[in-house]
C-alpha cells in the first residue's frame, strides 16, 4: 500500500510537470506580442514594462520563462495577463459551481446509469430494455450544451418551470440553488448515464453464465441476492473506474460547455474565457488542477478496485 | 496464420446450444465460412442497425448534394445575406427578416424551407453546407486517430521496454488533460498562429485545424486497448512461429499483428466518429473550432443559441440534425460491434 501511494506519488508530479509543459508550450507557439506589455496595461511607462520583464523573466530564453511562471504559481502570486487578477483565489471562487454541478451530476448519473443498466440487463431483449437502449443511444448522441439550451428554452423559458441558467450560492439560499442546479446536472447526466447503463448492462449480461454465478445459484441463494450480491458487486468495478475519471474531469474544468451554456461561472468557464484571451497563467493552473484530480481520482480508482476485487493487486 | 478475428474462437457448436440469440449462426452456414462474411451475415439481420445506418448514409448524400440544392432549389448561397427581402407565404409578402430583427421560421417551400438566420440567409442551405464541413472534420479527425494510435499502440505493445514507456506515458499526458480544454487550447492558438511545418503549412481558419485538433486528441482512447491487445498477442504462437522464420519487427507488426487488430479497428471507427463529430460541434460552440461565416453544425447551434427565445429554430434545425446523424453513427457502430464480436450476443442463457 505504501509503495503504492509513494509510486502514484511520483508518477502524479512527473505528469503535471509534463502537462505544465505542454500547455505552456501550446500557448509559446503563439506570436501573441510580449506579455510584459499586456500585463503592464496602457498607460504603463517603459520602467514598469522593463520591471515586469525581470520578474516574469519575458526577456529571457522560454525555460526561465516556464520556471518564473511556475515559481509564481507555487507561491500563489501569479496573475493572470488581460485581468491582472490573482489567477488562485480567482479559481477558488469559481470552484463553488464546478463542485456543485460535479457532485450533484456525479451523484444523479452514477445511480441513474446503475439503475437503467441493471434493468436494460435483467429485461434483456423486452420492450423495457429497448427504450433504455434508445434512450441511452440518444444521451449518448446529444451534445450537452444543444440539450441545456433546448431545456432552458423548453422548461426555462416557455413553461417556466425551472429558472434561466445562472447560479445561486448554497449559503445565500440552498433551496434557490437546487432549483437552479437541476437543469445542468440533468443536461450534464444525459450523456454519463446512457455510457455508464449500456456498459454496465452489456458487463452483467457477460458474466450472467459465469461459473461463480451458476454456484451462487446452486447453493440456493435468491435470484435477488444472486444479482446484488454477486453479479452487480463485480459489474460494477468498470463503472466505478468510469465514475472517477469521468468526476475528476468535471471537477477539472471538464464540464465547460455546461457551464458556459448555463452561465455557471464556474473552473471550467474560466478557463474557456482565459484561453480565448490568450491567458497562459489561468490556462496553465487550471490544465494542472483538473489534471491533478484526474491522477487522484485514478488512485482512488485502483483502491476501489483492489477492494472490489480481491484477485487485484494495487500497482503503479 | 492464426485465425484473423479471435473473438470468434468462443463461438462452437456447444456454446450456442440450447439458446436462440438474435445473432447465433443460422443453421445453413457452410462451414469454413471466413469471420467476416459471418460478420456480414449477422449484420445484415440486424434490421434496426441498418436502418440506422441507412439514416446517416442519406445525411450524408444530402450534405454532398448541398451545391445542387443551394443552386436549383433554394437559389442562395450559405453565405448570401438577404436583410431586405421578402418570400411570398400563402400569397403575401412576408419579410425574411422583421424590422425588430427576429429571422422567419420554416416555411416548408423552395425559398427559406427550412426558415431564415439573423441575416437573412437560407437555414436549409447552410445546413447541408455546415453538414459537409462536420462531417469532413469528422471523417479527417476519425483517419488521423485510428492511423496513428494503430500505428503508436502497436510499436508500444509490440516493443515494450524504453518505446513504450515513453508511449504510454504519452497517452496517459493526453489523457489527464480533459479533451475539451486541450481542444480549445489548442485549437485558439492555433487559430493564431496558424501551424508552420515546414513542408505543409495551415492556415488558422482552415478545416484542417480542428479536424487535426480532434485527431490528435482522441489518440490515446484508441491507442490504450490497441496496445493491451497488442501485447496479449505477441506472446501468442504464431507471432513465435513468425519470429523463428526470421521476419523483422516491422514485417511482424505490419503482416502478423495488424490483421488481427482489424475487427478493434472496425469497431472504433464509428465510435471515434461520432466523438469527433460532437467534440467539433463543441469546439465551434466554444468559437475554437469552424470559424465563421463557415457554417458547420456547432457554430449553427452557437449562432442559434445567441438569439434564444427569439428564433428557437435557429437551434432546434442544426441541433437535431446533429443528433441524428451522430445516433446514426452510433446505432450502426453497435450492430457492426454486435455482428463482429457474437459473444456480445451469445452471452445470456437461463
Amino acid at each position: 500500500m505504501l509503495r503504492f501511494a509513494v509510486r502514484r506519488l511520483f508518477s502524479c508530479i512527473a505528469l503535471l510537470f509534463a502537462i505544465s509543459i505542454l500547455t505552456f508550450l501550446i500557448f509559446e507557439a503563439i506570436p501573441n506580442g510580449n506579455p510584459a506589455l499586456r500585463l503592464a496595461g496602457r498607460t504603463a511607462t517603459q520602467a514598469q514594462i522593463d520591471a515586469i520583464e525581470r520578474t516574469w523573466g519575458f526577456n529571457k530564453p522560454i525555460y526561465v520563462q516556464y520556471y518564473k511562471t511556475m515559481e509564481k504559481i507555487f507561491d500563489g502570486t501569479v496573475i493572470s495577463y488581460t485581468q491582472q487578477l490573482n489567477v488562485e483565489s480567482q479559481i477558488v471562487q469559481d470552484l463553488p459551481p464546478t463542485l456543485s454541478l460535479a457532485i450533484g451530476a456525479g451523484i444523479i448519473w452514477f445511480l441513474t446509469g446503475v439503475l437503467f443498466g441493471v434493468l436494460a440487463a435483467v429485461r434483456h431483449g423486452r420492450w423495457l430494455d429497448r427504450v433504455l437502449t434508445v434512450l441511452s443511444l440518444i444521451g449518448v448522441s446529444t451534445p450537452v450544451f444543444f440539450l441545456g439550451a433546448i431545456l432552458s428554452f423548453y422548461l426555462g423559458y416557455k413553461a417556466g418551470i425551472f429558472p434561466n441558467g445562472d447560479y445561486v450560492n448554497i449559503t445565500t439560499n440552498p433551496i434557490q440553488w437546487l432549483y437552479h442546479m437541476i437543469l445542468p446536472w440533468c443536461a450534464l447526466s444525459a450523456v454519463f448515464v446512457g455510457v455508464y447503463s449500456r456498459v454496465l448492462r452489456s458487463t452483467i449480461l457477460d458474466m450472467v453464465n459465469d461459473d461463480f454465478v451458476r454456484t451462487a445459484r446452486a447453493k440456493g441463494l435468491s435470484e435477488r441476492q444472486v444479482m446484488t450480491r454477486h453479479v452487480l458487486r463485480n459489474s460494477l468495478i468498470p463503472i466505478v473506474s468510469l465514475w472517477g475519471l469521468d468526476f475528476a474531469s468535471v471537477i477539472g474544468g471538464g464540464a465547460i460547455l455546461t457551464e458556459s451554456v448555463f452561465n455557471l461561472q464556474g473552473v471550467g468557464q474560466y478557463a474557456a474565457q482565459s484561453i480565448q484571451r490568450l491567458d497562459v497563467p489561468p490556462v496553465l493552473v487550471i490544465t494542472m488542477f483538473g489534471a491533478f484530480f484526474v491522477v487522484l481520482l485514478g488512485a482512488v480508482v485502483d483502491i476501489v478496485h483492489a477492494w472490489l476485487d480481491p484477485r487485484v493487486r494495487l500497482s503503479a | 496464420m492464426d485465425h484473423p478475428v479471435t473473438p470468434v474462437d468462443g463461438l462452437d457448436a456447444s456454446a450456442t446450444a440450447g439458446l436462440d440469440p438474435p445473432g447465433a449462426l443460422p443453421p445453413d452456414v457452410p462451414p469454413g465460412t471466413g469471420p467476416y462474411k459471418l460478420a456480414w451475415r449477422r449484420l445484415r439481420r440486424n434490421h434496426v442497425s441498418l436502418a440506422f445506418g441507412g439514416l446517416f448514409l442519406l445525411i450524408v448524400i444530402l450534405c454532398l448534394l448541398a451545391p445542387v440544392y443551394a443552386a436549383y432549389i433554394a437559389h442562395a448561397g450559405p453565405n448570401d445575406e438577404n436583410l431586405a427581402g421578402t418570400v411570398l407565404i400563402g400569397g403575401k409578402q412576408v419579410y425574411i427578416v422583421s424590422l425588430i430583427g427576429i429571422p422567419i421560421g420554416p416555411t416548408w417551400q423552395s425559398h427559406y424551407f427550412l426558415g431564415a438566420d439573423e441575416l437573412g440567409r437560407d437555414v436549409a442551405v447552410r445546413l447541408l453546407y455546415g453538414g459537409r464541413n462536420s462531417l469532413f472534420i469528422g471523417a479527417v479527425a476519425t483517419l488521423i486517430t485510428m492511423v496513428l494510435a494503430t500505428i503508436l499502440g502497436t510499436i508500444a505493445g509490440y516493443l515494450r521496454g524504453i518505446v513504450d514507456g515513453f508511449l504510454s506515458r504519452f497517452f496517459e499526458l493526453l489523457w489527464a488533460y480533459p479533451a475539451i480544454l486541450l481542444g480549445i487550447a489548442l485549437g485558439v492558438s492555433l487559430q493564431v498562429g496558424g501551424l508552420n511545418l515546414g513542408l505543409f503549412t495551415l492556415q488558422g481558419s482552415s478545416l484542417m485545424v480542428p479536424a487535426l485538433i480532434i485527431g490528435v486528441v482522441y489518440i490515446p482512447y484508441v491507442a490504450k486497448p490497441i496496445r493491451a491487445q497488442v501485447l496479449t498477442l505477441r506472446e501468442r504462437e504464431f507471432i513465435d512461429a513468425a519470429r523463428q522464420q526470421g521476419l523483422g519487427p516491422v514485417r511482424i507488426m505490419v503482416g502478423e499483428i495488424l490483421p488481427n487488430l482489424a475487427s478493434t479497428i472496425i469497431v472504433f471507427i464509428p465510435l471515434i466518429l461520432a466523438n469527433a463529430i460532437l467534440l467539433e460541434a463543441g469546439l465551434s460552440y466554444l468559437g475554437a473550432g469552424v470559424q465563421p461565416p463557415n457554417p458547420s453544425w456547432g457554430t449553427m447551434i452557437s449562432e442559434g443559441i445567441g438569439l434564444i427565445p427569439a428564433a428557437i429554430h435557429l437551434t432546434l434545425i442544426p441541433g437535431t440534425m446533429l443528433v441524428l446523424c451522430v445516433l446514426g453513427i452510433n446505432v450502426f457502430g453497435d450492430g457492426v460491434r454486435d455482428a463482429l464480436d457474437p459473444r456480445s450476443q451469445v452471452r445470456v442463457g437461463r
